[in-house]
């Protein structure tokens, strides 16, 4: 009973964090279910990608190919290790906030996706909610929010009237908000500041479809490079 | 559907199979059972500021700064966003405020 009432407290403590990813996910996919309906790929191979896939930017990469009927499985595989580089950040990140979550954190690091890991990593559970339930329901509510607007853009295909344009800023906002609210440390304020120079340095340099690796070995660069050698 | 149920549930596969080991690699890496050395302590306290400022990069990456509009758009959201955070300090508000002033934007005024 006391279980009970805590998953429920955890529940609703996370929830409202998670609603702007409602929004965000829930246009984005929407919209991947469309786009894959439109490729000739109906909601059960929309739902099952999003579901065994799960990664937003990955699965909007590969509708072409499939919609191309590009068979080439380790081109993709490779392409997604690097459009997705970017996750080992989030697991180096997490690494202390996910001890000792037992078998919890099988599910809390499959369903890491960039939403998520911004909400973990930034959010701490209220009192008297614990750590596991509540990293728990923000992952499962975000994924569950993912494969269920990616269902029903599937089913909707092309019927869906409402200008939706523009809804996506949803999830710059969330990580516009959430980048405030680390600047709010003073400590914070370096890294901060050198992730943003750091990935606008790379993109004009490498431009928009590589700028994420590059982003990546300059952040850390700089950081290790900003640290007495301690360590060593 | 231009490939068969085999060859999409493979690619679907290289996807899932590819994500994850991203996903996992850190974990792996640096078990719970086994003291991890002290650097990644560090970067776990460093890393998330500079992660979200990559993410709020990465989200307006595919921005053109020199056409018409300009990222103007972009740019008066995010400003909104923060000024709003300033003001409330309410993260749905701030998100809801810029969001829907980017969908004014986008929709009704640069169009």
């Amino acid at each position: 009973m006391k279980e009970k009432t805590g998953r429920r407290g955890a529940l609703r403590a996370a929830f409202p964090a998670t609603v702007p990813v409602l929004t965000g996910y829930g246009c984005l996919g929407l919209a991947y279910g469309l786009l894959m309906a439109a490729g000739g790929y109906g909601p059960l191979w929309s739902t099952l990608m999003s579901a065994v896939g799960f990664g937003g930017s990955m699965q909007y990469a590969a509708a072409p190919l499939l919609a191309s009927g590009s068979f080439d499985p380790l081109q993709v595989f490779l392409l997604t290790l690097m459009v997705n580089a970017r996750h080992i950040f989030y697991g180096l990140s997490m690494l202390e906030r996910y001890k000792g979550l037992g078998r919890a954190r099988l599910l809390l690091v499959y369903t890491l996706s960039d939403e998520t890991f911004s909400l973990v990593s930034t959010l701490d559970p209220p009192e008297g909610v614990s750590r596991r339930d509540f990293f728990l329901c923000i992952s499962l509510l975000n994924y569950s929010y993912w494969v269920a607007a990616t269902a029903l853009g599937g089913v909707l295909g092309n019927l869906l009237a409402f200008n939706t344009r523009g809804l996506e800023f949803a999830l710059t906002a969330l990580f516009a908000v959430l980048f405030l609210e680390q600047w709010k440390h003073r400590e914070n304020r370096r890294s901060g500041g050198l992730g943003l120079a750091c990935a606008a340095l790379s993109l004009a340099v490498f431009g928009p479809e590589r700028l994420v690796i590059p982003a990546m070995v300059l952040i850390l660069a700089a950081l290790l490079g900003g640290r007495k050698l301690t360590w060593l | 559907m231009a490939l068969t149920p085999l060859q999409t549930l493979l690619m679907i596969l290289a996807v899932a199979a590819g994500t994850q080991i991203t996903r996992w690699l850190p974990f792996w890496l640096f078990p719970e059972n086994r003291r991890p050395p002290a650097w990644t302590a560090w970067l776990s306290r460093v890393l998330p500021a500079a992660t979200m400022g990559l993410l709020v990069v990465y989200c307006l990456k595919d921005v053109s700064w020199t056409a018409s509009p300009y990222g103007a758009p972009e740019l008066l959201s995010v400003a909104a966003v923060a000024l709003l955070h300033r003001w409330r300090g309410n993260v749905l508000l701030s998100i809801a405020g810029g969001t829907a002033l980017y969908m004014v934007l986008v929709q009704a005024v640069f169009v």
